[in-house]
């Protein structure tokens, strides 16, 4: 039996009514299963739908637990695990703050120059950033910044969406 | 339309009037007021009056586990709410159709720490299938209707519709059940026929069967039960059943191998250990059925048959699995079976029965009654005597006395069983009893108790007195917790903690002083005078059998052992595993 964790991202197409949040969270921490990002939106506001993605990770028997249990849900349409389902991208957007002066102040700037973050905000002494990529590239961005100043970090958690024309 | 326009406790009304229902099990409160007046203005729908919110809850389990038909359950907010979790968590446990209704303080006040206000919805969540806040009055005979398809359909559960009493007051629209239909919730019925062509051929390729049914099967209806009898008998494999599906196979039928798991007879666990192809229909592979889930019928390829697919690959994965419900999966399997002209290899089938013959013949339930005190599987054996050739619906609570009588009472049919098999909570037995009398009025009901058990609900006595249910208590009084005695007997030293009761009522007495009939019975001699009266009496009764109090319920496969690591016996010669102190 295959028992290695691994990293499952998985969207959830559910009825935007009250609670459906509370049923999704609900179900992972009462049967014990990990979320390392959740972003929730509405996508579809004439038939009410939200969008879930949840980053998850565990067993190849806990991921389809995972599944079967998040169908089980009565508000819930749909549910997709885009890592095993094909091909698909996947973005994280980030704010991240950083504060300094001098040399510090324009490398950090050299550096989202070269990550292609965005600057959102600007004083004599700070920056704030915004940039999108995979969160592997913002963790790369994020850890480069600690030593220049970094004051606080906001980040979307993943969404991602399968490649091609065919709809979820 | 406007003589679809009405209050909404009218809506409440009719909605269930619409939905077939003919019982409520209830207590009023201040936010369910409105719906109490609306009750007293019609005469369609009978309200019981129930002593403590988990009184209904469970009656109303007993009366959809006999009938097939979901209990309703009706409580008011805050306290009412909270003293129903019990029960709703029992019947998500067991996959028991239920819709409580709850009433809620008016939408204004909702998160304003009002007078009996509790989140109901937030405080259910985890323990129902669904549940709903209705906020417009408007939703509220869609939900309703709602409640009523989620709750029985596909895998049945209890649904929570939280009703405000702003809600219930204001005027809105009915709108009757045909027009409602479920957005997304549309639960799969028939099975995948490749999957259950693929069954077949593997139970035909089986040298060792064995078919391993559970709630599933009476969950999914009578004819279920048939057809997995039809199936049994023309494969002519050996059946065992989870405590959960007592009844969907006849007990009196030489291919019935008795209850499996914890407490499950010699000969079906060890069929289940030694089984080369294992079918499980409409069971869950519950820890109490594999015991040590690593060791667990090692050899084996399993088959699994469920109408939900959360179970699937739950605990034990499996080599097919057709998820449906049962009856249609059995009714194809037996369509192809019938049609396949190859059969299982004759000679290894009765080879295999010849070893189950071996095993039935350890005689794992015996006992020993001597001159001294009533031995409890004693006082079943003269219990099932006297109701034998009877249409009997047996309840139970919880513990060693529920253990005795799945292994002792002999079950025909579906929908007589009722037990608290998934949460397993003391107090179930007397109200569901009382749910099942009040469902099927002419018939004999017997709630096999404990007395520490019976303590957690008596006040439904008072219910059974005032609602005309003469449902018969059969006491298997031990003054002790006796399963939790058992188990630190063998666990934990001899080390009695907290396990016995001192200053038990007296129970003749204290049924009198609900107007019940008591009785008791202290020596084996007085057994079956105690019975006879206890079954002839027109009304309610307690009998207090006075037990053995050391008497223990083997076999038993301690948690965390495997199914070859049995005790049979005070005399057994195995050594209970220590390593199951941590496992429940």
């Amino acid at each position: 039996m295959d028992t290695e964790q691994r990293y499952h991202t998985i969207a959830v197409l559910v009825d935007n009514e009250a609670g459906v949040l509370a049923r999704v969270i609900g179900l992972f921490s009462g049967r014990g299963y990990n979320i390392e990002s959740l972003t929730v939106a509405e996508v579809d506001t004439e038939e009410k739908l939200s969008r879930i993605t949840l980053v998850t990770s565990g067993t190849p028997m806990v991921i389809e637990q995972i599944k079967a249990q998040l169908e089980r849900l009565v508000p819930v349409h749909k549910v997709s695990d885009l890592t095993v389902d094909g091909p698909s991208v996947e973005r994280e957007l980030a704010l991240i703050k950083v504060r300094g002066s001098g040399e510090k102040r324009v490398e950090s700037l050299r550096i989202a120059d070269i990550f292609r973050a965005r600057v959102v905000d600007s004083t004599a002494d700070s920056f704030v950033f915004e940039m999108t990529g995979s969160t592997e590239k913002l963790d790369a961005f994020i850890e480069l910044m600690k030593p220049l100043g970094l004051v606080d970090v906001s980040r979307t958690g993943v969404v991602a969406i399968s490649r091609g024309a065919g709809p979820m | 339309m406007s003589d679809a326009r009405m209050s909404g406790s009218r809506i409440v009304l009719r909605a269930l009037e619409d939905q077939g229902v003919d019982i409520i099990f209830g207590y009023p409160g201040g936010a369910v007021l409105p719906l109490y007046d609306a009750i007293f203005q019609q005469n369609r729908i009978r309200h019981v009056l129930v002593r403590h919110e988990q009184g209904a809850t469970h009656m109303a389990e007993g009366y959809a586990r006999s009938t097939g038909k979901p209990g309703v359950v009706l409580v008011t907010s805050g306290p009412g709410a909270t003293n129903a979790v019990t029960g709703l968590t029992d019947a998500m446990m067991d996959s028991i159709p239920v819709v409580c209704l709850t009433g809620q303080v008016a939408t204004h006040l909702i998160g304003n720490d009002a007078f009996q206000e509790a989140d109901t919805v937030g405080i259910t969540r985890p323990c129902t299938k669904h549940n709903y806040l209705v906020r417009d009055v408007d939703d509220l005979a869609r939900v309703i209707h709602e409640a009523f398809y989620v709750a029985t359909s596909g895998r049945p559960g209890p649904v929570v519709v939280d009703i405000p009493k702003d809600v219930s007051v204001a005027e809105g629209e009915y709108v009757p059940p045909g027009t409602v239909r479920h957005k997304t919730y549309r639960p799969r019925l028939k099975g995948d026929p490749g999957a259950i062509e693929r069954a077949v051929k593997m139970l035909i390729s089986a040298k060792r069967p064995i078919v391993y049914s559970g709630g599933g099967v009476v969950n999914s209806g009578p004819s279920a039960s048939r057809l997995l009898t039809e199936f049994v008998r023309l494969t002519g494999f050996p059946i065992t059943s989870t405590v959960m599906g007592l009844g969907c196979f006849p007990a009196s039928d030489p291919q019935w191998l008795g209850m499996l798991g914890m407490h499950g007879t010699y000969e079906a666990n060890l069929a289940m250990a030694g089984c080369d192809v294992m079918v499980a229909v409409g069971a869950r592979f519950d820890d109490r059925i594999t015991g040590r889930l690593d060791e667990f019928s090692k050899g084996s390829r399993k088959i699994h048959i469920d109408i939900d697919p959360s179970s699937i690959n739950k605990n034990v994965p499996v080599d097919v699995a057709v998820v449906g419900d049962c009856a249609h999966v059995l009714e194809d399997m037996i369509g192809v079976w019938k049609s396949s002209g190859v059969r299982p290899d004759a000679s290894s089938v009765e080879d295999w029965w010849n070893q189950i013959d071996t095993w039935r013949g350890r005689d794992c339930l015996r006992y020993e009654q001597g001159d001294g005190p009533i031995k409890p599987q004693y006082a079943l054996e003269r219990l099932r005597e006297r109701c034998e050739g009877r249409d009997v619906y047996v309840t139970t609570d919880v513990g060693q006395h529920q253990m005795w009588a799945a292994q002792f009472l002999p079950f025909e049919k579906p929908n007589r069983w009722m037990t608290s098999g998934g949460l397993g909570t003391m107090g179930y037995g007397l109200p569901a009893a009382i749910g099942v009398q009040i469902a099927h009025p002419g018939a004999p009901v017997v709630c096999v108790s404990g007395e520490a058990s019976l303590l957690m609900c008596i006040q439904e006595l008072s219910t059974a007195v005032q609602h005309r249910a003469p449902v018969k208590v059969f006491l298997l009084n031990n003054r002790y917790m006796g399963m939790v005695r058992q188990w630190q007997e063998l666990l934990h030293g001899g080390r009695y903690a907290e396990s016995y009761m001192d200053s038990l009522p007296d129970f003749v007495r204290l049924a009198e002083s609900f107007g019940v009939t008591g009785l008791r019975a202290t020596e084996p001699g007085e057994l079956d005078k105690v019975v006879e009266e206890m079954m002839a009496v027109p009304g309610p009764v307690i009998a207090d059998i006075r037990v053995d109090p050391d008497e223990n319920c083997f076999p038993m496969i301690p948690a965390g052992s495997a199914h070859y690591d049995m005790l049979l016996g005070p005399n057994g010669d195995t050594e209970v595993n220590e390593d199951g102190l941590a496992v429940v």
